[in-house]
């Protein structure tokens, strides 16, 4: 019943390098229904930031199809590209690239204001309750220094939320936290996951933090190696509850 | 996107490194403030000399003899003798367009009384020469048409000579002195003038009958000068046009001949001063424009320096959906922002130093509007000429390179 969100057919991506051709991706399919919590894994040279660009909308395929949401990515244009970002997929990445002194609050209103559909006011609000998902409403005032790297990459998922994407796209978004803030990442992930229905497409090397997910789609050299699902996936909050309570010294 | 919001984005970039927004403005805000003031003070001293001339009679024409014939010995107009009285009464006769008419001869010699003495310059003037001049009598009387008429041996004078030649406090009036043995009676003290624009004394003065100075003291039948006045300052060149045909046929020149005569307007004068003070004002601008562009480059400099700093976070806002244009236009605000700003306050100091300087030097200031807003407009264009091409590279930047710059 569930609706595909991504398409991928075939996805191919060539760099030239001076006049050699770097194959990155060499014909990779897949598709992720609404609601799947699925990760991509690979290790270095596997072609995972390549698929990240193109999924993202960062970057277009030179063979196959890619399609977002019903939206073929072949055909945009720069500008095209920039709002369908803006409007379908959330962002969070490793070093959660929060603007410095400025405001947790400021700091997830930011999408909204390349939004023209969105007014002032509406766009605080809607700001407001994507800090109260992330339980960060009492440091809207806070700015990223004044935040640790748990809190700053919950400010940074409430950016990625604030203009309701159809899929929430993750760059190795715990490879920058110790593994107990690690675990509190996956455990919001996947209750925006189960409670909220989003989509995330979560990118990591550490099979560890795939584990959290419902599926794995591995890359190798360029070419999908393996997609499975998950036969018994961890729960997040459980597996923290379970942390030895000695690492908190 | 919302021209608003990036206002607000701009505004808040601008504030989170106040002291090097400050400093990149200084520029700006030298450049305006130097514009204004210099151009105030040109302005101001364009105006001094204008008042100052038209003090002396704005609408005075003055006649000068002057030679005609090319090679041989030049003689000094004042020591030539083709101005006539009969010149005068011809021109009282013909011309239509004044108002005052004064025949002039003016002789330098030594004022004595008492046990006093001064050097000073004796005029000698006709009853309408008050009045050309725009000099006035304060206490006593001017000399009439009989007076003249009858070459009486009276004087008026200035305040320099009164203080030079009477004790304190004296009464002038009614007075002898004697002037090149001459003895004279003062019959009334004029008005104080003060400096002329070109720094000399106009105070220093005696003024007598000019039948009294040509027979009396100089024991001479020409003139050196006549002067006139024009009904209007817009009659002048007309008056001029019309003393000048009656002389030329007075003086019996044929048409070849060049005139034996010189016809000055103050208005000419006037002219001719204001365009070189105006060359002075031109100069003293570009000089205070040169800093205004010193001050544009140093916002592209920190423009181009502040893209750099910033290329991650021009990443991330492309990445959540930023397009070039809103990146282009953020960067141009900015550096919009900072000119604007800095060119208001150079406004602010421009004006103060204008109002100040009249108070401290003594110059005079004049502010002129046009200066502000030109100053305000050359400094917002800077903004967008010099934000353009630091913005333009921030717009074409990839944003996985970008997002991933350290």
């Amino acid at each position: 019943m569930s609706q595909i969100i991504l398409q991928v057919a075939d996805l191919k991506r060539e760099f030239v390098m001076g006049t050699e051709i770097v194959r990155a991706l060499k014909g990779v399919s897949f598709d992720v229904m609404q609601g799947e919590f699925v990760t991509i894994m690979g290790s270095s040279g596997s072609g995972k930031t390549t698929m990240l660009n193109i999924l993202g909308c960062l970057d277009k395929p030179t063979g196959g199809s890619y399609h977002l949401d019903g939206v073929d990515i072949r055909s945009l244009d720069r500008d095209e590209l920039a709002g369908l970002r803006n409007t379908k997929i959330g962002f969070v990445f490793q070093s959660y690239n929060l603007l410095p002194r400025t405001s947790a609050l400021e700091n997830v209103e930011l999408p909204l204001l390349y939004n023209p559909k969105i007014n002032a006011r509406e766009s605080r609000e809607r700001a407001m309750h994507a800090l109260e998902m992330v339980k960060l409403a009492d440091r809207r005032d806070h700015t990223p220094s004044q935040l640790s790297g748990g809190q700053q990459q919950r400010v940074a998922i409430a950016r990625a939320l604030v203009n309701e994407p159809v899929m929430i796209l993750a760059d190795e978004a715990t490879g920058n936290l110790d593994t107990r803030t690690s675990f509190e990442i996956m455990s919001l992930m996947q209750e925006l996951n189960t409670v909220q229905g989003k989509t995330i497409v979560f990118v990591t090397h550490e099979p560890d933090i795939a584990a959290f997910s419902s599926r794995t789609i591995t890359l190798r050299d360029g070419r999908l190696q393996k997609d499975s699902v998950t036969n018994n996936m961890r729960i997040a909050s459980v597996a923290l509850a379970n942390m030895p309570q000695t690492e908190d010294y | 996107m919302k021209i608003v919001s990036l206002i607000r984005i701009a505004f808040k970039a601008i504030l989170r490194n106040k002291l090097r927004a400050l400093l990149t403005m200084l520029g700006i805000i030298i450049g305006v403030a130097s514009v204004i003031t210099m151009m105030s003070i040109g302005e101001g001293s364009k105006q001094s000399i204008q008042s100052s001339l038209s003090d002396m009679g704005s609408n005075m024409i003055t006649v000068m003899p002057s030679s005609n014939i090319p090679g041989g010995v030049q003689v000094q107009g004042s020591a030539m003798q083709t101005l006539k009285e009969e010149d005068v009464k011809a021109i009282m006769k013909g011309a239509t367009h004044i108002n005052g008419l004064s025949p002039g001869v003016s002789t330098s010699g030594q004022a004595i009384k008492g046990a006093l003495n001064w050097p000073s310059n004796m005029q000698g003037v006709g009853t309408d020469y008050l009045a050309i001049r725009k000099l006035n009598v304060k206490e006593g009387i001017a000399f009439s048409e009989t007076d003249v008429a009858t070459a009486a041996k009276v004087c008026l004078v200035g305040k320099t000579v009164v203080n030079n030649l009477f004790a304190t406090n004296e009464n002038p009036i009614g007075q002898i002195i004697r002037f090149n043995n001459i003895p004279l009676q003062v019959i009334g003290v004029l008005s104080e003038k003060g400096q002329s624009s070109f720094g000399q004394d106009q105070d220093d003065i005696i003024l007598a009958p000019y039948t009294t100075v040509q027979k009396r003291i100089m024991a001479t039948t020409y003139l050196q000068s006549i002067y006139a006045s024009a009904r209007s300052e817009a009659e002048s060149d007309a008056a001029t046009e019309e003393i000048t045909q009656i002389l030329r046929e007075r003086h019996k020149l044929r048409v070849d001949e060049k005139d034996d005569f010189a016809v000055r307007t103050q208005a000419e004068l006037i002219k001719t001063l204001s365009a070189t003070s105006g060359v002075l004002t031109i100069l003293l601008t570009v000089i205070a424009s040169i800093s205004l562009l010193i001050g544009g480059i140093g916002i592209m400099n920190i423009m181009y320096v502040s893209v750099t700093e910033r290329t991650k976070e021009i990443g991330l806002r492309m990445a959540i959906g930023a397009k070039g244009g809103d990146i282009l236009l953020q960067f141009l605000i900015e550096a919009v922002m900072l000119s604007v700003t800095g060119g208001l306050i150079g406004v602010v100091i421009g004006v103060s130093l204008s109002l100040l300087i009249p108070l401290l030097l003594s110059w005079p200031a004049v502010i002129s509007s046009s200066s502000i807003i030109l100053s305000f407009l050359v400094c917002a264009a800077t903004g967008v000429f010099f934000g353009y091409y630091p913005a333009r590279n921030a717009s074409g930047l990839d944003p996985i390179e970008a997002l991933r710059y350290e």
